[in-house]
């Protein structure tokens, strides 16, 4: 039992330097097309897999290969000229972007591939798991199931626009004191669905808030430990009127 | 998905002369309005619809829901499922279609499907989102699966041996028991459609789903006004208590004046190819009084046409149950 324990804490450490450093990745592009740093440090997860696989490309494929494996992925997707092309200009997490993309890009898609906000996570791409919930002109929607280009002038907010390590969104901090995840795939998105569903006109009680969650889909089964962080968050910051 | 041109409108006339250009406005269309794009961007990525021009209508101004004069309401094409959900009219004269609209997907899919799009949802027949099967409704002529296959799901009324798709929507349910009108603009200008001649049975072209013609496009849609000392409610039975396509539904709206049911619409949702107005059931409940009997007799009327297939046959007895139910928490005194 010591070493369940141990061995259960130390992987919810490890859970959180990740998704906080994801979320610093996220945060640290001031314009659009910059591309990530793997300089410096923290190294964030991402930026490691990326040099990685170039690492072990290049051994498997000689050294020919080197210079166009050294692009990072996304940086290739972002730069394609696509045929329809549309311009759009959103807002996203307070930041103005001009984009030019083909309109077959999800918002999405956009989000992650193009302005590098990886934190929105793609599930099942067709609007079932909420992975990918973001908030639109303040309202939460499945950007997997809509174009980017519907957006233009829109103001998009990101799991990484709701707060930062050290300065954590009330629900980010529920969900970690909660465990309210496991693996944290999902989390991103059950995070931007509690942040709207306290402004949305939800029931007090533990069964209205798993009907207004039932669009984010946990595999893991955190479930009754996300309905208590919600609840937690809903009982702190109820108004208080009278008494 | 394979590539298109986005066309952002501004001006209905406009999107409707682009649209008008299309070789039809039903499945398969190369010209397409898009709404909130939760069937749609669905069955693109899928490739069961593949056009080649899409034409935005999100800011064309039919965003709003408005009291009309003789006091029924209006609703624009554009109007969010949650915007109309929660709108104090709505909630008030009109529970039925609240309450059928809240029990329908997530709050992130309300926040983004539109009414007009609502009304033109597409069947959940896996054979019809699986380009690999053969499917009557994607495919003419290609012949159906479902019939022979996994059919739990599938309809039970106004089926043909062509077709079994179900209808999926809640929304519609309600606006057939609110008798509705559809309000189309087209290039040879404005018609108005009851809803329930909207929605096409398969028959021989389960591809035909609605009356509409290439350019129509949906402005808004308009309700009666509530009938005085009526109840309206939805009752949807389905496999998971929330995120669930119905297996039975029932929307009644009914009104009892001193014991005796004076008037009743009906329609049920889950079971039929069409939101399913059930004038039958409606017969047996008119100058009856409220009772388990009235009820009952009522159900068996509406579910009397039912062709169950191999795996769906429990849905006649759901449905019927569920209308029942429905009946009896309608016409509850508090």
């Amino acid at each position: 039992m010591r070493f369940f324990l141990a061995d259960w804490s130390r992987g919810k450490e490890y859970k959180k330097m990740d998704s906080e450093s994801e979320r610093s990745a996220g945060r640290d592009q001031p314009s659009g097309n910059k591309p990530e740093q793997s300089f410096g440090s923290p190294e964030t997860r991402r930026q490691f897999l990326k040099k990685f696989s170039v690492t072990s490309a290049a051994m498997t494929l000689g050294p020919q290969l080197i210079g166009i494996s050294s692009a990072p992925a996304a940086e290739k997707t972002a730069q394609v000229t696509a045929e329809n092309a549309v311009d759009v200009q959103l807002k996203v997490n307070g930041k103005d972007y001009r984009l030019k993309l083909d309109p077959r890009t999800t918002l999405l898609d956009c989000l992650r591939e193009h302005l590098h906000l990886t934190g929105s996570k793609k599930g099942c791409d067709h609007g079932q798991c909420g992975a990918c919930t973001v908030h639109i002109n303040g309202r939460r929607v499945n950007s997997c199931l809509s174009f980017a280009a519907m957006h233009d002038g829109e103001e998009i907010t990101t799991v990484e626009g709701i707060g930062q390590p050290g300065n954590l969104h009330p629900v980010q901090d529920a969900f970690v004191s909660h465990d309210a995840y496991q693996c944290g795939y999902c989390t991103s998105g059950q995070i931007m669905s509690a942040v709207a569903l306290l402004k949305e006109p939800c029931g007090p009680e533990d069964t209205d808030v798993k009907e207004f969650m039932s669009g984010n889909i946990c595999r893991c089964g955190a479930y009754p430990n996300i309905v208590a962080a919600i609840q937690m968050v809903r009982q702190n910051t109820k108004p208080q009127k009278s008494a | 998905m394979k590539t298109f041109a986005l066309t952002r409108a501004t001006d209905p006339a406009q999107a409707i002369a682009t649209a008008s250009k299309a070789k039809t406005a039903q499945q398969g269309a190369e010209i397409r309005f898009i709404g909130g794009g939760t069937t749609l961007i669905d069955l693109m990525k899928l490739n069961v619809e593949q056009p080649k021009t899409l034409i935005d209508i999100n800011r064309l101004p039919l965003d709003k829901i408005e009291a009309l004069p003789d006091g029924g309401l209006t609703i624009g094409a554009v109007v969010r499922n949650s915007d109309l959900a929660y709108h104090p009219i709505v909630r008030k004269n009109y529970a039925v279609l609240s309450e059928a609209l809240l029990s329908g997907a997530t709050v992130q899919l309300r926040n983004m499907a539109t009414t007009g799009g609502n009304l033109l949802q597409r069947t959940r027949c896996m054979y019809f989102r699986e380009t690999n099967m053969p499917c009557n409704k994607r495919e003419p002529g290609s012949g159906c699966a479902a019939i022979t296959g996994a059919n739990r799901g599938l309809a039970i009324l106004g089926t043909s041996e062509h077709c079994i798709a179900t209808n999926p929507s809640d929304m519609n349910v309600a606006m057939a028991a609110l008798e509705a009108t559809i309000h189309l603009r087209g290039p040879k200008g404005e018609r108005s459609v009851p809803i329930a001649d909207f929605h096409l049975l398969p028959g021989n072209t389960p591809e035909r789903e609605t009356v509409l013609e290439p350019g129509d496009l949906i402005t808004h849609v308009t309700l009666p006004p509530p009938v005085p000392g009526s109840r309206s409610l939805y009752l949807k039975l389905r496999d998971r208590a929330s995120y669930e396509f119905a297996l039975a539904s029932a929307a009644v709206v009914i009104t009892v004046a001193g014991g005796k049911i004076t008037r009743a619409r009906i329609a049920l949702g889950g079971v039929g190819t069409k939101p399913w107005r059930s004038n039958e059931a409606e017969n047996e409940l008119t100058n009856q009084p409220a009772t388990p009997a009235v009820f009952q007799k009522a159900a068996d009327a509406a579910l009397r046409g039912a062709k169950p297939q191999s795996q769906n046959g429990f849905k006649v007895e759901l449905a019927k149950r569920c209308l029942v139910h429905a009946l009896k928490l309608a016409t509850q005194t508090a």
